[in-house]
C-alpha cells in the first residue's frame, strides 16, 4: 500500500526503522550510539514507556528509528507493552530491528519468533557483545543468520562496535526484496501448517500475508487473522479443519492451552538454535555469578533493608554537606550581581525590578543547584546500577500491606526527581487500579524542585550538622505518608484483588562515567534554563503583583514622616513599616490577604500563602517568591542577609513546620498536573486529586502546626 | 505436591504445572517459567514473601503468592 507512494524523490531514500526488543536489552542506547540522541537508559525493564522516534543521516539515507518500550511477548500485559504491539500492527515502518541480549539469547529469541508473524523485514542485533565475551559466550551470528535465514549483527551499543555494520546491513536488507525466515516447528505443528496452506493454496485465497503466516496466526488463535477470516466464504470449511488441528496440536503437548503449546513450540526451536550457535566457554559450575554474589548482600532478608535506608540517608545527607560549599559561592556571586547591575539603574523602579524582582528571584533558585545535582547523580546511580529492581524486590512484603505493588517503587523514585516522568512510567503497572493509586501517591514523594523550599528550612532553623537528616526525615515522612495515603484510596477508592509480582531483576552493571554525566548534566541544564525562563518570568510578576498599585497619598505622607524623624532607627522603622504597608496594599497583598484566613489555623501569614499559591505554577516559584516577598518587605535594612536568615528572624517556627508539610503533600505543579490527568485517563480524575491533595494537605498542616506547638516550640 | 514456594533457598527444581489463570501464565511463559523448565530458588525475602529465582539464565522476583501457583519436583 505504501509502495506507491515511495516513487517521491525526497522520501526514496527514506527508511523508517522500528527498534523492538525485550525490556532492558540496551535498545535505547543503541540508538544513542548511532544518533546524537541522549534517550532515557537505565538498568531496569521499563525504563522507555512510551514510543520516540529519532531522525538521523547514513549515507544517502535519512533513517528514523522509533524506540519502543521493550515487551517480553505480545499479549497486552501492560500499557507500555500494548504501545509497541500497537506501533507494529498498526503503523507503517520498512523493517524491524530485533536487539537481543546476546548473554541471555534463549530467552529473547521468544519475541524474536513472536515478530516473524509480523512479516516484515527484520535485522538481528546482538547487542551486549562487550558483556558476553567477558563471561566467555561465543555466538556464531554467520550460522545464525542462516539459520533463522536473517541477518544478525554483533554489536555493542556500550562501545559502539559493529554499529555501522548493523546499519549498512540494514540498507542492503531494505534494498533486497523480503526474505522468508525459518523457523521450524515439531512434526505435529509443521503438518497441520501444511494442511491449512494446502487449504488457502487451493481455494486461491488473495492475501498480503504469506500462507505459511496465516495458518501459524490461525493456530495460534490470533485474534485479528481469525477476524479477518471469519468474513469470509472459505470460513465455514476452514473451523472444522482449524478444530481438528488444535486438538492434535494440544494433545501432542499433552495440554488444553494452545498458546502454552506454541510456547513450548517456540522453547524448544529456540533451545535449538542456542545449542547451534552458542559456545560458552567451560566455566566451573556452581560458581556464584558476581550479581548473585552482590544479591546475597544486597537483598539479604535482615541486612536489605538497613542497607538501603542507609544509604538513603547517605545521599541526603551528602545533599547538605557537599551541597553547601558551592552555595555559598552561588549566594555571594548573585549577591555581587545585584549590586554590580543594581549600581547602573538609577530609575528606582527598574532598579528594584531587576535586583529584588529578577536577580533575587532567580538566584534563589539557581542556588539550590548543587543539591539538585547531588540528587540527581543519586537517581542515576539508583537507575543504571541495577539497583533499582532489587529495592522494588526487598520493598515489595512492605508494600503490599499498603495496597500498593512491588514495582510501584520504580515510578514512585522517579517522583522524588519529577513527577512528570514518573506519571508516566506508572504505565508499568499493568493493572489499572494499581496504576491510577500510583499516580495518586506520586506526588507524596517531594519531586527536585521541592528540594529547595526544604534546604532553606533545614537551612534556616538547624545547624548544620542535622540539617541533612532533617532532610531525611522530610522526605522519609513524605514517603510514609505516601502509603499511609495508599491505604486508605486502596481501602476506599480503589478495592480489589491484589496484582501478581513478576519482575526481571537485571544484573548488576557498573555504570559509564559518561552516562551519569549526560543524564545529570541534561536535567541539570533543564533546570536552568527554567531558572532562567520560566522562573525569572514567575519572579518578575510577583515582583510587579507586590509592587503595584502605588499608593500616592500614603506615600507622600510617609516621605513628610520620615523627613521629620529626628533619629536614624526611628527612620529605618518608618521605612520598613512603609514597605510592609506598601506590600500588604499590592495586588499580592491583597489576594494574599484574602486567602489568608484559609491558612492562618495552619500559622501561615499571607506571604507564606502566596508562595504556595504560586507554587502551583512550578515548585520552584515558592523559594523565588519567598525571595521577592521578603527582600521587598525588608529592602531597608538589607545588610547582605541571606534569605535564609530572613526567614529565620520571621517565620515561626511551627508555621514553618506547617508550611513543609503543606508543601510536601499539596497539588503537583500545573505541567504535572497536565500529565497526571492525561495518564488517569480524565479531567474527573484531576479534580479527585486536587480535592484529594487538598485536603490531605490542610488536615495535616493544621495537625503538625498544632503539635509543634505544644511541643513548647 | 510440592510448589515452589515450598522450595529452600539454593535448590533446584523442575516444572510440572502452571495453576495460574491466562495472564499470569502467558508472563510466566516469556519469562521462561513453563513445562520442564529449571529453576533455583536464590533469594528468600523475611518470610518468604518475595522470593527471588533463576531460570536459565535470568533471575525473577516472584511474591509467594504466585510462587504458589507453580508446581514443582525436585531434581
Ligand atoms: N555492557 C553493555 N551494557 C549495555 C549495552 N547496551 C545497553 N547496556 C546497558 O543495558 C541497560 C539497558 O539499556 P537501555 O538502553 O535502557 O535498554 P532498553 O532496551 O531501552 O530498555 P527498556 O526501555 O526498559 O525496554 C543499561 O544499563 C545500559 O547501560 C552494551 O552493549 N553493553
Ligand atoms: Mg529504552
Amino acid at each position: 500500500m505504501n509502495e506507491d507512494i515511495k516513487t517521491c524523490p525526497i522520501i526514496a531514500n527514506h527508511i523508517k526503522v522500528a527498534l523492538v526488543g525485550q525490556p532492558n536489552v540496551g535498545k535505547s542506547m543503541l540508538i544513542n550510539s548511532v544518533s546524537n540522541a541522549h534517550l532515557h537508559v537505565g538498568n531496569f525493564s521499563g525504563v522507555t514507556v512510551d514510543k520516540t522516534e529519532v531522525l538521523f543521516d547514513y549515507k544517502e539515507y535519512h533513517f528514523t528509528v522509533v524506540d519502543l518500550p521493550g515487551t517480553y511477548a505480545f499479549t497486552d500485559y501492560t500499557i507500555e507493552e500494548r504501545v509497541t504491539r500497537d506501533y507494529l500492527c498498526a503503523e507503517n515502518y520498512d523493517i524491524i530491528i530485533n536487539v537481543i541480549d546476546s548473554t541471555n539469547l534463549e530467552k529473547n529469541l521468544q519475541l524474536t519468533a513472536e515478530l516473524f508473524t509480523m512479516s516484515k523485514k527484520m535485522v538481528i542485533a546482538l547487542n551486549m557483545n562487550d558483556e558476553a565475551q567477558k563471561e566467555g559466550i561465543e555466538v556464531n551470528a554467520e550460522y545464525m543468520s542462516e539459520l533463522l535465514n536473517i541477518p544478525c549483527i554483533k554489536v555493542s551499543a556500550a562501545q559502539k562496535t559493529g554499529i555501522e555494520e548493523l546499519i549498512n546491513t540494514v540498507v542492503t536488507v531494505h534494498e533486497k526484496p523480503k526474505q522468508e525466515p525459518k523457523l521450524i516447528f515439531s512434526e505435529a505443528v509443521e503438518e497441520e501448517t501444511e494442511n491449512i496452506v494446502s487449504y488457502l493454496t487451493k481455494h486461491k485465497y488473495q492475501a498480503r500475508n504469506s500462507y505459511r503466516n496465516i495458518a501459524m496466526n490461525l493456530l495460534k488463535e490470533n485474534k485479528r487473522t481469525y477476524a479477518k477470516l471469519h468474513d469470509e466464504p472459505i470460513w465455514t470449511e476452514l473451523q472444522p479443519i482449524l478444530i481438528e488441528s488444535s486438538k492434535h496440536i494440544e494433545l501432542h503437548h499433552d495440554t488444553d492451552d494452545i498458546k502454552e503449546a506454541f510456547a513450548e513450540e517456540y522453547a524448544s526451536f529456540n533451545r535449538g538454535i542456542v545449542a547451534e550457535v552458542v559456545k560458552q566457554k567451560v566455566v566451573q559450575k556452581e560458581v556464584k555469578t558476581l550479581t548473585e554474589k552482590i544479591d546475597s548482600i544486597l537483598i539479604h532478608p535482615i541486612y536489605g533493608i538497613p542497607i538501603f535506608l542507609f544509604l538513603m540517608w547517605g545521599l541526603f545527607q551528602l545533599t547538605f554537606v557537599l551541597g553547601a560549599v558551592p552555595m555559598d559561592w552561588i549566594n555571594s556571586f548573585f549577591g555581587w550581581l545585584g549590586d554590580a547591575v543594581g549600581a547602573t539603574i538609577t530609575n528606582d523602579d527598574m532598579h528594584s525590578l531587576i535586583v529584588d524582582g529578577l536577580i533575587s528571584g532567580v538566584g534563589a533558585v539557581v542556588l539550590f543547584t548543587p543539591n539538585i545535582i547531588i540528587l540527581f547523580v543519586g537517581i542515576a546511580l539508583l537507575e543504571s546500577t541495577g539497583y533499582m529492581s532489587r529495592v522494588a524486590f526487598l520493598l515489595d512484603g512492605f508494600f503490599h500491606k499498603f495496597g500498593l505493588h512491588g514495582q510501584s517503587f520504580i515510578p514512585l523514585v522517579t517522583g522524588f526527581g519529577c513527577s512528570i516522568p514518573a506519571y508516566m512510567s506508572a504505565r508499568i503497572l499493568k493493572n489499572d487500579r494499581d496504576r491510577l493509586l500510583t499516580l495518586f501517591i506520586i506526588s507524596f514523594m517531594s519531586c527536585g524542585a521541592r528540594l529547595p523550599v526544604y534546604v532553606l528550612f533545614a537551612g534556616a532553623f538547624f545547624s548544620e550538622a542535622i540539617a541533612g537528616n532533617v532532610l531525611f526525615i522530610i522526605y522519609i515522612s513524605g514517603a510514609m505518608l505516601g502509603l499511609i495515603a495508599a491505604k486508605v484510596l486502596k481501602m476506599t477508592a480503589f478495592k480489589g484483588a491484589d496484582e501478581p509480582f513478576v519482575m526481571e531483576m537485571p544484573k548488576y552493571r557498573l555504570p559509564s562515567v559518561k552516562l551519569i554525566w549526560h543524564t545529570v548534566l541534561s536535567k541539570t541544564l533543564l533546570y536552568l534554563k527554567k531558572a532562567g525562563t520560566f522562573i525569572a518570568g514567575a519572579a518578575m510578576l510577583i515582583w510587579f503583583l507586590s509592587n503595584y498599585p502605588h499608593n500616592q497619598e500614603l506615600q507622600k505622607s510617609y516621605a513628610l514622616k520620615i523627613e521629620q524623624a529626628k533619629t536614624a532607627t526611628q527612620k529605618t522603622k518608618l521605612n520598613d513599616k512603609l514597605a510592609n504597608i506598601n506590600l500588604e496594599n499590592s495586588y499580592l497583598g491583597r489576594v494574599g490577604k484574602f486567602s489568608e484566613p484559609i491558612f492562618q489555623p495552619l500559622g501561615l501569614d499571607w506571604k507564606m500563602a502566596v508562595a504556595l499559591e504560586a507554587g502551583i505554577a512550578a515548585k520552584e516559584v515558592v523559594v523565588s517568591t519567598l525571595g521577592v516577598l521578603y527582600s521587598l518587605g525588608d529592602s531597608v535594612n538589607e545588610t547582605n542577609n541571606s534569605l535564609k536568615e530572613i526567614i529565620r528572624k520571621n517565620i515561626p517556627f511551627a508555621s514553618a513546620v506547617a508550611f513543609i508539610v503543606v508543601i510536601m503533600i499539596y497539588l503537583p505543579c500545573f505541567a504535572a498536573s497536565i500529565v497526571f490527568t492525561r495518564e488517569a485517563g480524565g479531567i474527573k480524575y484531576f479534580f479527585y486529586m486536587f480535592a484529594f491533595t487538598s485536603i490531605a494537605a490542610y488536615v495535616m498542616a493544621f495537625l503538625a502546626y498544632h503539635i509543634t506547638l505544644l511541643l513548647g516550640y | 505436591m510440592k510448589r515452589l514456594i515450598d522450595c529452600n533457598k539454593g535448590e533446584k527444581v523442575k516444572v510440572l504445572k502452571l495453576d495460574a489463570n491466562y495472564d499470569l501464565k502467558q508472563r510466566l511463559i516469556s519469562f521462561g517459567i513453563m513445562k520442564n523448565a529449571q529453576i533455583q530458588v536464590l533469594e528468600q525475602a523475611p518470610r518468604k514473601k518475595t522470593i527471588e529465582v533463576k531460570v536459565g539464565k535470568m533471575r525473577i522476583a516472584l511474591r509467594a503468592e504466585e510462587a504458589g501457583l507453580i508446581e514443582v519436583e525436585t531434581i
